[in-house]
């Protein structure tokens, strides 16, 4: 057992008390006002620590009170904050400055595929259809007995685990080149959606849920680029889910 | 699927402008009590759930650790001995017959949310699996007890993620980013009845009015109203606030908990599961602190108890870090297995936001304002209390923004994730019920006047404040002098702040003048309920002169049962801008209900 003392263990942020400007590069859009989206600039005292959420607020809070995006729990766990930074989709409250290069200026956009609202917010309701589209509910007629719950092995929950991660931050279906040309494409988060129950031992319905993927808008318009496993901030290998539903379709079972 | 607005359901009638719905129960919020309220409503009554942020947005989806239910799946447990830990755990400020139900109705509340489909941790017999959190004991103080269910440290997460799974199964009706901004009221035989909400559409400012016959809050907390917080930014008491300024009481509101372990300077939450699992608080000098201070269960002492005993460590100069302003976490005994699968996001949570890897080295931690105590005083069948006995028909509260009071002083781990499920349950199928037998309250003359002028006003200010600094100050001066140690002096200095704030408050401008999406107009009117609600609770801490549970005056060290043992109930009574709260907020209190547990002193 490890005892720490004040020498040893001197955390990351104490050393890192220095701040410096960055500049945000940001695409703007005012609905009210713009006919096309522009680009503006805004500079920021940042510590490396900080994140991109951080610098936002600090435009919003001191600089300009119009600039508009969404969040909420700021430590990537509610999925409000996806966006384009540096032309990758990231959570703007898990991309820290350090891991940028601040050397040049950071590009923060909204993300693409969804339609454009005002600055960052894209309309999600589209990504939200597609995901009820799916039957993303466990449908399971048997019934455990009364005041029971239903038995599953450790085996059988872990078979689904990383699908349960997902917070619907679209990420990965706004990064994805099919989705960006055919919005009507179900898109990666939707397919992980119903992974998450394809393969999860209490379901009953796996075979719905198949046949909707199975769909000319379903799993095989996916080209696997990876962009959608590389862009979730929750590390799900998303790419690996739609594989896993692919197979399922064609073996005809889970 | 229809969960969208467009919902055949939803007969809208459009008159100068603003939107009019009606549906049998309205439901404010779309957090885990919210969602379990509409499970029940939707499929009995015309419901429509109305919420700021989308459903999967909420903050219970931040909860990391666990929801109790004395499952006995582990080892032996039983819903008593659970009944007991949560009154002593809230210094025997808990309404006991609340409680109960509480412990008893835990069992089921796990059940239906494992046949919703929840992925809870499994033991090796395919049962849920259970562990230990602060406070939950075996017979009566004797052992730590396994007795929280759990999906990993996602426990939140999946919660949120299921109830919303199961309202698109039943195809509820959501209202997304809309904020509910008044409670219209309406007065019949002389008294002020509910009548529906007014709701501000965030997409394109427009006003919507939704008159109801049964309406269940259920907004969540206001950890904003401190700085260094667990709370998400949207987490202004909006709910708590309206209720405040309807001239309707609120209850405990001096009792707000600070968690020990959050991330030392940004306040994200390390779940109390990793104490659970074994982890260790530790001083400077790698001295196990809490073996002083809680000699039988140490760092599981209840959350009030361990938050101060660090405090005083870094009082007393044994803290670490080059300021000494911190204490350690030490996991590191764990291994890597354990913190991959038990505890994978706080892991990852202190690696991405303090560089720091759990697997070889200590965290270092510092308590963060966590959760509200205190709330809309409602009965254990969710209905909202317009003083110590008679409710207000057809209005109800469930969740963090309700005070039932299952919590008292001090909230155990777990029990608020149960309480949402509980008395979320609890709300929905009563507001249902009611709706079968009322009819409408007719809406008053002009139901959106109060909101109109809120907007118009700041929207139209040329004042010369910054929101943002006014948030700050508040926030600061909070951490200052309310925060996990309260004297009359420093609770005195954050009135007298407020009171400031407050003047400025109503000469603060916003730059965004749209009407599309104007989150600067929102967080302007989010302030004004922070600022409300600071006030309420730095007065009621100020009049409690006695230590309970989570609120703690030097002044006052000891529990003073003779003369505080009830709830205090604060109401609004006259011109809230006055400047002395003296002359706007009347204190009263509420005795505790108390059947089967007499008060002891609190010893672990
Ligand atoms: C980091 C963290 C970890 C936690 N871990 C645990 C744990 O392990 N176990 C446990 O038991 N408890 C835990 N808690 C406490 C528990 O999670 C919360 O108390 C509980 O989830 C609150 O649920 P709720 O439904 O009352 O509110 P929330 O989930 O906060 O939902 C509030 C809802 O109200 C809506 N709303 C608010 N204002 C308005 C408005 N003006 N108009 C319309 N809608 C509005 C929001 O959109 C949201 O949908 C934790 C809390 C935090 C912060
Ligand atoms: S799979 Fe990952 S990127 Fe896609 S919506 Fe879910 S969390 Fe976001
Ligand atoms: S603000 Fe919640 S995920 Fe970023």
């Amino acid at each position: 057992m490890s005892t720490p003392t004040v020498e040893a263990s001197v955390p990351a942020a104490a050393e890192e008390h220095r701040s410096f400007t960055v500049t945000l590069i940001i695409r703007r859009f005012d609905p009210e006002v713009d006919d096309e989206p522009r680009w503006q600039d805004f500079d920021v005292q940042m510590y490396p620590t900080d994140r991109i959420l951080d610098a936002l607020h600090q435009i919003k809070w001191d600089q300009d009170g119009s600039l508009t995006f969404r969040r909420s729990c700021a430590h990537g766990i509610c999925g409000s904050d996806a966006m384009r930074i540096n032309g990758r989709n990231r959570l703007a409250c898990k991309t820290l400055i350090k891991d940028l290069d601040i050397s040049k200026p950071i590009y923060v956009e909204a993300i693409k595929g969804l339609p454009l609202e005002k600055d960052l917010i894209v309309d999600m309701e589209p990504f939200f259809a597609s995901y009820r589209d799916v039957q993303p509910f466990l449908i399971a007629n048997s019934q455990p007995g009364a005041g029971k719950e239903r038995v599953q092995t450790i085996a059988d929950r872990e078979r689904f685990d990383d699908t349960t991660k997902c917070i619907l931050c679209a990420a990965c279906t706004s990064s994805c080149p099919v989705f960006w040309t055919d919005g009507q494409y179900f898109g990666p988060a939707a397919i992980v959606n119903a992974h998450r129950f394809i393969f999860d031992s209490r379901d009953e319905a796996s075979s719905v849920r198949l046949d909707i993927l199975n769909d000319k808008e379903g799993v095989w318009r996916c080209r696997t680029t990876f962009n959608c496993s590389e862009a979730c901030p929750r590390g799900i290998q998303v790419t690996k889910a739609i594989a896993e539903v692919k197979q399922a379709i064609v073996r005809g079972k889970v | 699927m229809n969960s969208t607005p467009q919902s055949e359901t939803d007969e809208v009638k459009i008159v100068d402008g603003i939107h009019y719905h009606q549906f049998d129960v309205v439901i404010v919020g779309a957090g885990g009590a919210g969602m379990r309220a509409a499970i029940e409503a939707g499929p009995q009554a015309k419901t429509a759930v109305i919420t700021k942020l989308y459903p999967t947005r909420s903050h219970t989806g931040a909860a990391q650790g666990g929801m109790a239910a004395a499952l006995a799946n582990v080892e032996d447990d039983n819903w008593e001995w659970h009944t007991f830990d949560t009154v002593k755990g809230g210094d025997y400020l808990v309404d006991q017959d609340a409680a109960e139900i509480l412990a008893k109705e835990a069992i089921d509340a796990v059940i239906d949310l494992e046949n919703m489909g929840l992925p809870f941790n499994r033991t090796p017999e395919g049962k849920i699996d259970q562990r230990r959190f602060g406070g939950h004991t075996r017979d009566h103080g004797k052992a730590p007890v396994r007795r929280a269910c759990y999906a990993a440290d996602r426990t939140g997460h999946m919660i949120l993620q299921t109830l919303f799974q199961n309202c698109v199964k039943l195809g509820i009706n959501f209202f997304n980013e809309y904020y509910v901004l008044d409670l219209a009221m309406t007065e019949v035989d002389g008294v002020k009845q509910p009548s529906g909400v007014v709701a501000y559409e965030l997409a394109t400012g427009t006003l919507h009015v939704f008159q109801a016959k049964s309406i269940i809050f259920a907004t969540g907390g206001f950890g904003k109203i401190f700085k260094t917080t667990s709370n998400a930014h949207t987490l202004t008491g909006d709910g708590v606030g309206i209720i405040w300024r309807k001239g309707l009481p609120l209850e405990d509101m001096e009792f707000y908990q600070f968690h020990p372990t959050g991330l030392a300077g940004l306040g994200i939450l390390l779940t109390e599961g990793a104490r659970g699992e074994g982890a260790i608080l530790r001083n400077a000098s790698g001295e196990r602190f809490m073996e002083r201070y809680a000699p039988t269960i140490k760092d599981l002492a209840p959350r009030d108890i361990v938050a101060r005993c660090m405090v005083q460590e870094v009082l007393d100069g044994r803290g670490a870090g080059p300021n000494k302003d911190y204490v350690y976490l030490d996991c590191t005994h764990l291994g890597a297995e354990v913190l991959e699968t038990k505890l994978p996001d706080i892991t990852e949570f202190a690696r991405t936001y303090l560089g720091v890897d759990p697997v070889v080295e200590p965290v270092p931690v510092f308590p963060t304002a966590h959760y509200a105590m205190g709330g809309i005083p409602t009965n254990v069948q969710a209905e909202v209390l317009r003083d110590n006995d008679t409710v207000v028909p057809g209005l109800y509260a469930a969740g963090e923004c309700a005070c039932v009071s299952v919590h008292g002083s001090n909230r155990l781990g777990t029990n608020s994730l149960l309480d949402i499920n509980v008395f979320g349950k609890r709300a929905g199928n009563a507001a249902a019920a009611y709706a079968k037998t009322a009819d409408f309250v007719p809406l008053p003359a002009d139901p959106t006047k109060e909101v109109r002028e809120l907007v118009d006003m700041l929207r139209n200010s040329t004042g010369t404040e910054r929101l943002s600094t006014i948030r700050k100050e508040l926030q600061e001066e909070m951490d200052r002098g309310a925060q996990v140690f309260r004297t009359d002096e420093s609770l005195g200095n954050v009135l007298k702040t407020i009171h400031d704030l407050r003047v400025r408050y109503t000469n603060i401008a916003i730059q965004d003048k749209g009407q599309r999406y104007n989150t600067d107009l929102l967080e302007a009117i989010e302030l004004g309920f922070l600022l409300d609600l600071a006030e309420v609770l730095v007065f009621a801490a100020r009049n409690r002169k006695e230590s309970r549970g989570g609120h703690m005056r030097d002044d006052y060290p000891d529990r003073d049962d003779e003369k505080y043992m009830k709830h205090t109930m604060a109401y609004l009574s006259g011109d809230p801008h006055s400047p002395d709260p003296e002359d706007h907020i009347t204190l009263d209190w509420k005795p505790v209900v108390v059947t089967n547990y007499q008060p002891m002193e609190r010893k672990y």
